[in-house]
């Protein structure tokens, strides 16, 4: 009992002591910053190790993204890779046949957005559904969303149809990768730390009491799903110029798949759950490659055990101190003085 | 002049009949009992009030406004807030939450301002968080603000979801059986409590509840349902004569 209450307190300290030091967070954030510019530049890294460092920034954007709607929101969306695709093919059409080869470089932002902003307005129309069905319901919905996407995709001509879509210049670097999740994190977050947040977060707990508490659930599952197929659609545009070629197989239910299974291992309801669940799944996925098919069995055992000795994933509605906005910092720094003094007496 | 009017509310639950032609004149301030049976729709009548069932017909007025059509959230922001028979809180988030959520309505700033932190944003959590704090101090509550709510004793649990609804700064206030689960001397205690938050925050308050001590103790009027029906209406003395609400409770005479 004694070594865990040493444990619990110097647990404690550390905490208290990384939330009066949250300036490191942007000095951190310079260094990594600059780092993403240096590793392509002077070859620190090999390709290969840079090219999963930029699908573990895809993947924590598109984490976070699910992460909004099933774990602060408490929805089952399960066809999040529907509105990726949607990203995907609305910047590969601008960055190879609307922009200029001289332009598609310093434009690709621009084509992300659009991307983005495509999602956006799919993922509204998924919202108006869920104002009336819930759980189970609300996941059917949205796979039907995801596999409709992809038949449609695989009918287009024009983009290459089943064969799928090619010419993208390889526009996505690491650097623009990380600025891009920087920018994505900080976005949800603020969201998420919000009055609209607070009302995602009522949803969860119970809809209609927070219905009957003043919380316009409309507004806020509009909000919620606009915003988070955004970041899906971004995530599918900067995916899309790594790879340099999409085809609307890579984005069906497998890959909305994957997006669960890093919000679940990361954990529901927490951003520094959904950075660690995708840096980790991308890496394991990786490291795990030479055991070829076995890979397929050892990731879903663990999952199975994760659920099973951890159910709400490793972060489960816990959140690293450094990305609570300023006055939930001073919060949980006061709390965690109280618990001290409380432990101490 | 009436606060809340509702008039020949009827409502229906596929056939049955839940509620049948419900009238109430609620004047402001008004410290109003609806009693009866369980099952006789009184629970049925708050959530045609706020808005969670509308009803088959009839109509309801608040401040001569219609809100029949209202969904419940713009009902709350409105002015009419409720609690819950049994208690819905926000299990997994603070106190100091549960009592943010309340204000929903009145955070005055635009998503972008919540997606950048910028504009109106600062001021307006600023001002929600003072106004969260100052009504858990002046609940007692205070120390609690940053402990999860699941983790409350049942009664602060029940003084918590009082102080929500409060937190939504309404002028009806809606208690669905308050005293539930409490002893005498708990019941005794919570109706100096009604009777204070009532001066305190100039409510008009309608509770149903099944305890005679606080029904009898605190209300001016009473609305006996049975089966849907309003079988009595008047003071609580005169009501607990009338025949009709004495078999309503109690069965019919036996007749020898």
């Amino acid at each position: 009992m004694r070594g865990g209450l040493w444990l619990s307190e110097t647990g404690g300290i550390l905490r208290t002591w990384l939330l009066t030091k949250a300036w490191l967070l942007p000095l951190l954030l310079i260094l990594g910053f600059a780092f993403s510019f240096a590793i392509p530049y002077y070859g620190l890294l090999d390709p290969y190790v840079q090219l999963i460092l930029m699908y573990i920034g895809i993947n924590i954007i598109l984490a976070l993204s699910l992460n909004l709607v099933n774990g602060y929101m408490g929805e089952f969306s399960v066809g999040h890779a529907g509105f990726m695709s949607i990203g995907a093919y609305i910047s590969s059409i601008l960055t190879v046949k609307v922009f200029s080869a001289s332009s598609a470089a310093w434009l690709f932002p621009v084509a992300v957005i659009a991307g983005g902003a495509g999602a956006a307005l799919l993922g509204l129309l998924v919202a108006i559904p869920s104002f009336r069905t819930r759980g189970d319901y609300l996941a059917i919905v949205t796979l039907a969303f995801n596999m409709i996407v992809k038949s449609v995709l695989e009918n287009i001509d024009a983009v290459g149809g089943a064969r799928g879509f090619l010419g993208m210049s390889k526009l996505t670097t690491l650097p623009l990768v990380f600025c891009w999740t920087v920018l994505s994190v900080w976005l949800i977050r603020n969201f998420i730390y919000s009055n609209y947040g607070r009302g995602v977060l009522a949803i969860r707990e119970d809809e209609i009491a927070g219905e009957l508490m003043s919380v316009n659930t409309r507004q806020v599952k509009l909000l919620a799903f606009t915003i988070s197929s955004f970041f899906a659609g971004v995530a599918g545009g900067l995916f899309a110029h790594v790879l340099q070629f999409i085809n609307p197989r890579m984005f069906d239910i497998v890959k909305s798949t994957d997006m669960l299974i890093m919000v679940y291992l990361g954990g529901i309801g927490s951003i520094g759950g959904s950075i660690l669940g995708a840096t980790i799944y991308t890496f394991l996925l990786e490291i795990l490659r030479p055991l070829g098919i076995w890979r397929m069995v050892i990731m879903p055992l663990t999952l199975v055990l994760l659920m099973i000795f951890r159910p709400r994933g490793i972060m489960g509605l816990r959140e690293f101190a450094w990305f609570l906005p300023k006055t939930a910092r001073t919060n949980r720094l006061a709390q965690l003085r109280k618990e001290g003094e409380e432990w101490r007496s | 002049m009436a606060l809340l009017k509702v008039d020949h509310v009827t409502h229906y639950f596929g056939g049955l009949c839940a509620v049948s032609d419900f009238n109430l004149l609620l004047k402001p301030h008004e410290l109003l009992g609806i009693i009866g049976p369980n099952g006789a729709g009184k629970t049925t009548v708050f959530n045609i009030i706020t808005g969670v069932y509308r009803p088959t017909e009839g109509s309801i007025y608040f401040n001569d406004i219609e809100i029949k059509d209202k969904t419940p959230d713009r009902i709350t922001a409105m002015g009419i807030a409720r609690t819950f028979q049994n208690i819905r809180l926000f299990n997994e988030l603070t106190v100091l939450d549960n009592i943010a959520i309340a204000q929903y309505a009145k955070a005055a700033y635009s998503p972008v301002e919540a997606l950048l932190h910028i504009g109106r944003y600062r001021r307006e959590e600023q001002r929600i968080m003072e106004r969260s704090q100052e009504l858990l101090a002046l609940f007692k509550l205070d120390g609690l603000a940053f402990e999860q709510s699941k983790n409350l004793p049942y009664g602060l649990q029940r003084r918590l979801e009082i102080v929500r609804a409060l937190a939504a700064e309404p002028r009806v206030l809606l208690l669905d059986e308050p005293a539930a689960g409490m002893n005498p001397k708990e019941v005794d205690e919570l109706m100096t409590f009604i009777g204070w938050i009532r001066k305190e925050f100039n409510l008009t308050i309608i509770l149903i509840e099944h305890q005679m001590r606080l029904v009898m103790g605190i209300c001016e009027r009473l609305v006996v349902l049975d089966f849907g029906a309003t079988i009595a209406d008047g003071a609580p003395h005169e009501v607990q004569g009338n025949e009709r609400v004495l078999t309503a409770y109690l069965g019919e005479k036996l007749k020898v």
